[in-house]
């Protein structure tokens, strides 16, 4: 296929599923909602694959309550009151539960999480962790939420929090809002001719005439290649 | 049933059986191709990889048994194989990579094309460990000025004693953290240069594309614009005419007949489990280092009891890695950078060679160093400690909210890495050999490995280690992790895990003490040749495909000449 064949068919296929926006707030944790993710995707697999991902989509894992837990903490980690977005619209609870079937070490350090932030919530606050006012919730989210805290009987509760945050924000960067959020504008066709003249500068760092002379002249990628005897480029 | 007798069978398609098959084909040859593993074309859209976003993928890229490398990697295979285990003798660790797919490992390699040096050759006699090469650089060095020309590769004739020049395509630009590690590495007075890589950053034929930066190599790509065995080699072989593929055929054993010279192949077609044979008037083993001296060892005759070619019991010896160490930096001054395409050809565009050649050193041979970082597509992993660096600004590390959006943006692009690539010693105690219980899901018998690094490769970890510290700091970086230490054998990869085990079917010009001649041609069967990296004396701590590619091309124009002169 040629380059230009190839190009238009990558554009015209079609993108896994689709993301509706939600306006999901976990005020009422009970009612929180998300922008549900798809349950197959089509990206160049094996059979192989194609059988272990259906039987991870078929697998249920969570209960129900573990579920909203997790919203809860996806939505407390990245609210939704910003123009990208936030965890709940990037339907974030589905992708951690998909990746915590997908890795079976992260099951339960998951589950135990849970339990335990549950339990701290019952200790404190006479309830579970959903089922206790957002002001508290947020009270013992700031108690687990930083790692430098050495009380020994928060660390089961910080580390938990850690693992939330890490997939919370690897499945946000690697949505199409997270991406935008983010301002990565690579992975598409494009000439590469070195870094942007401001950047240099700001960087104080300039090419110099010696390696630039090694380097590719983009206007004449498309001549084909000749060399003389010595190997020099002359083409 | 009457069968073909092909000229040739080749076994396994990767770079050397890719370039024997190209190179027999077109010499007028009839060649059998048998894959292990199945058909594969990256620009037939169902097994597209390229340019996908991280959330057409339920796992945003993340590595699967399948994948080790992440599941938009194009490499079908791993370190571990549905129903084709391998075991490690006492305490070794060797990790095992094996490719299940036309074009095998080269869907997978980083696409450093390094030529190994005139010294790389005759290494014993300027330090006195392992053994020179039977062949010197001015016997590969035409192989691979053609080499650079038929497949093509960017970098820079530098005019380096060791690091020989070439006919090179131009070299993409550095990005701005690799500005920050030339600047260092000049301050300190290490070299730095282009990188040298099979990528097409100019167009070499019309069948071919030219590369549009996305980086994504690994992904294997549409318009051919990077080298893989079976878009550069084994396609246009096919549309010749003189080429069969076989594939999902795992080869059990080479056929031999009373004179004990080969007469065809014996395998498996893994779609029906049903065992067949091919014919053929001569077989090129290509099926990698350790797979290729299975088979060999599997191939028992009464005139090869002990396996074919392995009446010095030398197949499967002086199997050895590339030694490996990586370190990484924070780099401040890349702090809120501002953010623009910087993809560029995949991975690193400039590096440092070995460049301590007549220091005195407390370890032998050298490495090079590999250069990572930049502003690179998020996949599974992004994000994890998110800020971790503010440790360094003396802010705080952890929290909630859209602050970490911040955060994120903020560390965007900041990290400079280093990995180091070195020459290990081969040993004759380092090896693989069949177990003599467990065997594969048709019963095969599998490869065991006894493996052990020695002082050698350990003081040259250490050494990496002092390296890559040194030049990060001068970038102004400050070193993530600990420095490992002498309990860690400072960081050394375990044998293996670089993926360039070579030396098992070693060549020498003594029938005693190596398993095939100077052209991979076994001393105990002469229609019998090794064209993968197992005919390698010793590595250098250069990437070994290139040299494959070279050496198979040259094993090739030998082979159609025997055949000429009727002694095959």
């Amino acid at each position: 296929m040629d380059r230009r064949a190839y190009l238009q068919s990558l554009f015209l296929a079609p993108l896994a599923g689709s993301l509706i926006a939600s306006s999901a707030r976990a005020q009422d944790a009970s009612t929180i909602d998300w922008t549900r993710l798809p349950s197959s995707y089509s990206y160049g697999r094996t059979e192989a694959e194609k059988q272990t991902d259906a039987e991870l989509f078929a697998e249920s894992y969570f209960r129900e309550h573990e579920l909203l837990t997790i919203a809860v903490l996806c939505d407390i980690i990245l609210p939704g009151d910003h123009p990208n977005g936030g965890a709940l619209d990037a339907g974030l609870p589905d992708f951690v539960e998909f990746m915590v079937k997908d890795r079976q070490q992260y099951k339960l350090p998951v589950r135990g999480g849970i339990a335990w932030l549950d339990n701290y919530a019952l200790d404190n606050y006479g309830a579970d962790f959903i089922h206790i006012e957002e002001s508290q919730r947020l009270a013992i989210c700031d108690a687990i939420a930083y790692p430098d805290v050495d009380t020994p009987e928060l660390q089961p509760g910080i580390a938990f929090f850690s693992l939330m945050r890490n997939l919370t924000l690897t499945g946000y960067y690697t949505t199409e809002a997270g991406i935008r959020d983010l301002g990565y504008v690579g992975n598409r066709p494009n000439v590469w001719d070195g870094v942007p003249e401001a950047v240099l500068q700001k960087h104080g760092k300039q090419y110099d005439t010696e390696w630039l002379n090694k380097c590719v002249d983009q206007s004449r990628r498309e001549i084909t290649a000749e060399w003389d005897d010595d190997g020099n480029l002359i083409s | 049933m009457a069968q073909q007798q092909y000229d040739v069978i080749v076994v396994g398609s990767g770079a050397g059986g890719g370039m024997a098959t190209y190179q027999l084909a077109n010499a007028g040859l009839s060649v059998a191709l048998v894959e292990a593993g199945d058909y594969y074309d990256p620009a037939d859209e169902a097994q597209r990889t390229q340019l996908r976003w991280p959330w057409e993928s339920p796992r945003r890229g993340a590595s699967t048994r399948r994948r080790p490398f992440g599941d938009y990697n194009s490499c079908i295979g791993g370190w571990e194989l549905d129903g084709e285990p391998y075991t490690n003798k006492d305490d070794t660790d060797f990790m095992w990579w094996r490719a299940r797919m036309l074009g095998g490992r080269t869907n997978h390699w980083g696409r450093i094309a390094l030529r190994f040096g005139p010294l790389d050759f005759h290494r014993r006699d300027i330090d006195g460990l392992g053994d020179n090469w039977p062949i010197g650089y001015e016997d590969v060095k035409p192989y691979y000025d053609r080499l650079d020309r038929l497949v093509g590769v960017y970098g820079s004739n530098e005019g380096l004693p060791n690091d020989p020049d070439g006919f090179f395509l131009p070299a993409p630009k550095p990005r701005l953290h690799e500005l920050y590690y030339i600047d260092a590495a000049r301050s300190l007075g290490v070299p730095v240069i282009p990188a040298r890589k099979s990528i097409l950053t100019k167009r070499i034929n019309d069948e071919r594309g030219v590369c549009f930066y996305c980086s994504q190599c690994s992904r294997a790509c549409g318009i051919h614009a990077d080298f893989s065995s079976s878009t550069v080699l084994i396609y246009p072989a096919l549309r010749g005419g003189r080429v069969d593929l076989y594939s999902n055929a795992m080869v059990r054993e080479v056929t031999t007949d009373d004179q004990g010279l080969a007469t065809g192949v014996a395998y498996i077609d893994k779609e029906t489990g049903q065992d067949a044979e091919l014919r053929g008037r001569s077989v090129v083993l290509a099926a990698s280092a350790c797979s290729s001296a299975r088979i060999l060892l599997n191939s028992r005759s009464a005139r090869h009891a002990q396996g074919l070619g392995n009446s010095n019991d030398h197949v499967g010896r002086y199997l050895h890695d590339s030694t490996g160490a990586s370190r990484a930096a924070f780099i401040p001054e890349l702090i809120d950078r501002e953010i623009y395409n910087e993809d560029g050809t995949s991975g690193m565009h400039v590096y440092t060679p070995w460049w301590l050649e007549d220091q005195n050193l407390d370890f032998p041979r050298g490495y090079h160093l590999e250069i990572g970082g930049g502003m690179g597509m998020p996949s599974y992993g992004f994000g994890f400690a998110a800020n971790q660096y503010n440790a360094f600004l003396g802010e705080r590390v952890g929290g909630y909210g859209n602050g970490l959006r911040d955060d994120i943006r903020r560390f965007y692009g900041s990290r400079l890495s280093i990995a180091c690539r070195g020459e290990s010693i081969a040993q004759y105690d380092n090896r693989c050999e069949l177990d003599p219980t467990v065997v594969d899901e048709w019963g095969i018998p599998v490869l065991r490995f006894d493996y052990h690094w020695t002082e050698h490769e350990i003081n040259q970890a250490r050494h990496m280690q002092d390296s890559m510290e040194a030049l990060l700091e001068a970038a102004g970086g400050t070193v993530l992790g600990n420095k490992p230490g002498a309990d860690q054998d400072y960081g050394l990869t375990k044998p293996g895990e670089i993926i360039h085990e070579v030396g098992t079917t070693r060549m020498g010009d003594d029938p005693a003490t190596s398993v095939t001649n100077s052209f991979g041609q076994l001393h105990d069967a002469r229609n019998v040749f090794v064209a993968d990296g197992g005919t390698f004396v010793s590595q250098a701590d250069k990437n070994p495909t290139w040299t494959i590619l070279a050496l198979a091309w040259r094993q090739a124009d030998y082979l159609v000449e025997q055949m000429q002169q009727r002694n095959i």
